[in-house]
C-alpha cells in the first residue's frame, strides 16, 4: 500500500503546549510543510520570539535559536551575515513584533535583510494572560483594558503589513488567515512565495497570519474564527502589499 | 612583526581582527566611535562583515546570532550604550554562547559625559543584566595590552563558551601608544558543534536557548553555569603586582589609574617610602589571592579609582579585615592626579587617615 500522506518531515515528533482551537498548530503546520517541499528544511535556522509561540525552537525540525522580546529580527540578521547560503526565518506573535520590537523588524526590512517573518497576529498578548496588545481592536476588550480599548486613551491599533510594505527593502508583504480550508490553502501559498523571495535573494519577506485566541478572548475555538472574520478581517484586510514583479 | 603606532581604539579593530573576528555588530557612541569606524573600512578587506545596526540592543542580539552561528564576532560600545546591551548579554550567557563585548568607559549615571572614567566596575563584574551570571572582565593599562587581551580574549572566550568583556576608559581608546601583534598563549578549543548552521540532514537540530522552564532543569543549568565560572576562577586569575611583601603602603589600581599610580610610587620611591601595587588585570575573576602576598607591617592599602568606589568591595573582600582600606578616587571625567595619590600615602604613612 502506498502513503498518500504523512505528517511533515518539518515538525517534531512532541505534543505542543497551544491552547485547543489555537491556530499556531495550523501554521506551524503550514511553515513546515513549506520548508520541506522547497527542500531547505536542512539549512534553515529559525528563530522563536517571546509570547505563546516562545517554545517554537521545539517544534521547527530545524536549527533553532530562542531570542529575547521582539529582537527576533535582529538575530536573524546576525544569522544570516553568517551563514548567507542557509535559510533564516523569524516566528513571531503580534505582542513581540508590533509592540517591543518594532524598531527590529523595522529596520530589518529596511535592510533589506534576506530573511523571512511569519508575523502571527491574535490582538492580545496570550501567554502572559490576555493582556492588551498594539494590534488589540478599538471596544475589544484586554485584562489591561478591561472596558475596552480606548482610541483617546491609547491609540488605534497599528497596522504592521501596510507599514512595512512602504519600506523599499521589504519585497514581499501579504496578510492572510486560516479560518477555512480555502484561507488556509492561500496562507500556504503565501509562505511559499515569500520563502521563495528569500531564497532568491530578493530582499526581505513577511506573512501576517490573522490568528485566534480562543482562551483569552473568551470565546469556543468556532465563535474565536467567527469573531476574527467578522471583527479582526475588516480593520486588517486580507492580501497581497507587495510582491518583487511589482516593485522592479 | 614591527612595531606600529596606533590609537587604542584601533588597536582593538586591528587586534580583533589578527584573531579571527569576522563579524562585528555595533552602534556609534563617544568615545568608541573609532573602532566600529575601522571595522567599517577593514572588515570587508578580509572577507568579513561590518554591520552598523539600529541600536546597542539590536547589535548586541546580532552578535548573540552570530555567535550561536559559531562566527567569532564582537561588538563595542561606552557606558550608556553598555546598559542597553545588559538584556542582550545575560541572553548570550544564559545561552552560553562566545563573544567580545569592548566598554570603553565614560563617565555618568545618565548620560553623564564623554570623559574617561570607570564607574561600571559593578556592572560588568557583578553581571549587569538579569540571573547569576559572569563575564570575563579583562582590563588593560596600556594599548599593548589591549591588544593581547583582545587576542586572547577571544580564546578565552571560545575555551568557556563564555561572553569577554574589555573594560577599558576614554583615556586608553583615544591614546596613541607603539604596539605589536603576538601570537596568544596556546589553548585547546573545544569545537563549535552546538552551533547552527543547517543539520545538512546529518544531525539532530542544534538549539541556542536560555529558557528552562523546569525549575529543575534551570537549576542544574545554573550549577553547569557555576561549575564553569569556578573553573575560570582557577584558570584565569591575571593580575600584576610590584613591591608587595615589603611595602608599608599598597595600591591597589587597574587600568589607566594603575598608570597614574605607578608614576605617584616612584616618586614616593625617591622620597624614601616603601609603596607597592597590585593592579588587577582580570576583574573578573577577582585576584583575591594576591593580597595575601602583602606583608604583616602593610600599614594600609589604598584604592584609586576613576569612580566614588567600586573596586573597594573587592579589595575588602581580600584584605579580609587584615589592613584598613582607603579610597581615593576622582569622578565625573576627573582624572585623579599623582600628587592627589602621593598625599594620601603620605597621610596613611603618618597614621593621618
Amino acid at each position: 500500500m502506498s502513503i498518500v500522506f504523512q505528517k511533515t518531515r518539518g515538525l517534531t515528533d512532541v505534543p505542543t503546549h497551544y491552547c485547543p482551537g489555537c491556530t499556531h498548530g495550523i501554521i506551524h503546520r503550514l511553515v513546515a510543510e513549506v520548508l520541506e517541499e522547497l527542500g531547505v528544511l536542512d539549512k534553515a535556522i529559525g528563530v522563536a520570539p517571546v509570547g505563546c509561540s516562545v517554545l517554537a525552537y521545539k517544534y521547527f525540525n530545524c536549527d533553532m535559536h530562542e531570542a529575547a522580546h521582539g529582537r527576533a529580527p535582529a538575530v536573524a540578521t546576525g544569522i544570516k551575515r553568517v551563514h548567507p547560503d542557509n535559510f533564516v526565518f523569524t516566528y513571531q506573535g503580534d505582542g513581540d513584533l508590533a509592540s517591543i520590537g518594532t524598531a527590529e523588524i523595522v529596520h530589518a526590512a529596511l535592510r533589506g535583510e534576506k530573511i523571512s517573518t511569519i508575523f502571527v497576529n491574535n490582538a492580545i498578548y496570550g501567554m502572559t494572560g490576555g493582556q492588551m496588545a498594539p494590534t488589540t481592536l478599538v471596544g475589544q476588550r484586554a485584562t489591561t483594558a478591561p472596558n475596552g480599548r480606548d482610541e483617546n486613551h491609547c491609540g488605534k491599533p497599528i497596522r504592521m503589513s501596510e507599514l512595512l510594505a512602504t519600506i523599499d527593502g521589504a519585497k514581499f508583504v501579504e496578510r492572510v488567515t486560516v479560518t477555512t480550508p480555502a484561507h488556509i490553502r492561500k496562507a500556504k501559498k503565501a509562505i511559499k512565495e515569500c520563502f521563495q523571495v528569500q531564497l532568491d535573494g530578493k530582499g526581505f519577506g513577511i506573512v501576517e497570519v490573522l490568528s485566534t485566541c480562543p482562551t483569552n478572548w473568551g470565546y469556543t475555538p468556532q465563535e474565536a474564527l467567527k469573531w476574527l472574520e467578522e471583527n479582526m478581517i475588516p480593520y486588517y484586510p486580507l492580501g497581497n502589499f507587495k510582491r518583487p514583479e511589482e516593485v522592479e | 612583526m614591527a612595531k606600529v603606532l596606533m590609537k587604542g581604539n584601533e588597536a582593538i579593530g586591528a587586534a580583533a581582527i589578527e584573531a579571527g573576528c569576522r563579524y562585528f555588530f555595533g552602534y556609534p557612541i563617544t568615545p568608541q566611535s573609532e573602532l566600529p569606524e575601522y571595522m567599517a573600512r577593514e572588515l570587508p578587506k578580509v572577507g568579513g562583515v561590518f554591520l552598523q545596526a539600529e541600536s546597542e540592543i539590536a547589535a548586541i542580539n546580532m552578535v548573540y546570532g552570530a555567535a550561536g552561528s559559531g562566527a567569532r564576532v564582537m561588538t563595542s560600545s561606552s557606558s550608556p550604550g553598555i546598559s542597553l546591551k545588559q538584556e542582550g548579554i545575560s541572553y548570550i550567557a544564559g545561552a552560553e554562547l562566545p563573544c567580545l563585548i569592548v566598554n570603553i568607559m565614560r563617565g555618568g549615571p545618565g548620560l553623564g559625559s564623554i570623559q574617561p572614567s570607570q564607574t561600571d566596575y559593578f556592572q560588568a563584574t557583578r553581571g549587569g543584566g538579569n540571573g547569576d551570571y559572569r563575564l570575563v572582565v579583562l582590563a588593560p593599562s596600556n594599548v599593548q595590552e589591549l591588544v593581547d587581551l583582545i587576542i586572547e580574549g577571544f580564546d578565552i572566550a571560545d575555551q568557556y563558551r563564555n561572553p569577554v568583556m574589555i573594560l577599558g576608559d576614554g583615556m586608553i581608546g583615544q591614546m596613541m601608544e607603539p604596539v605589536e601583534f603576538k601570537k596568544p598563549k596556546k589553548r585547546e578549543l573545544p569545537p563549535k558543534d552546538w552551533a547552527t548552521d543547517g543539520t545538512k540532514g546529518k544531525r539532530k537540530p542544534n538549539i541556542i536557548n536560555s529558557l528552562y522552564l523546569s525549575p529543575e532543569e534551570l537549576e542544574a543549568h545554573n550549577i553547569r553555569l557555576q561549575a564553569k565560572y569556578q573553573k575560570i576562577k582557577e584558570n584565569e586569575v591575571k593580575v600584576e603586582s610590584y613591591n608587595i611583601e615589603d611595602a608599608d603602603v599598597v595600591i591597589a589600581a587597574y587600568g589607566t589609574t594603575s598608570r597614574i599610580a605607578k608614576t605617584a610610587i616612584a616618586q614616593l620611591e625617591k622620597e624614601g617610602y616603601k609603596v607597592g601595587l597590585i593592579r588587577p588585570i582580570t576583574l573578573w575573576p577577582y585576584p583575591y589571592d594576591e593580597f595575601n602576598k602583602i606583608s604583616d607591617k602593610c600599614k594600609g592599602v589604598l584604592v584609586v579609582e576613576m569612580n566614588s568606589g567600586q573596586m573597594v568591595d573587592d579589595v575588602k573582600i581580600a584584605v579580609n579585615g587584615r589592613f584598613p582600606v582607603h579610597f581615593h578616587g576622582r569622578m565625573g571625567g576627573m582624572v585623579p592626579t599623582p600628587s592627589e595619590i602621593i598625599e594620601k600615602v603620605k597621610k596613611i604613612y603618618g597614621g593621618e587617615i
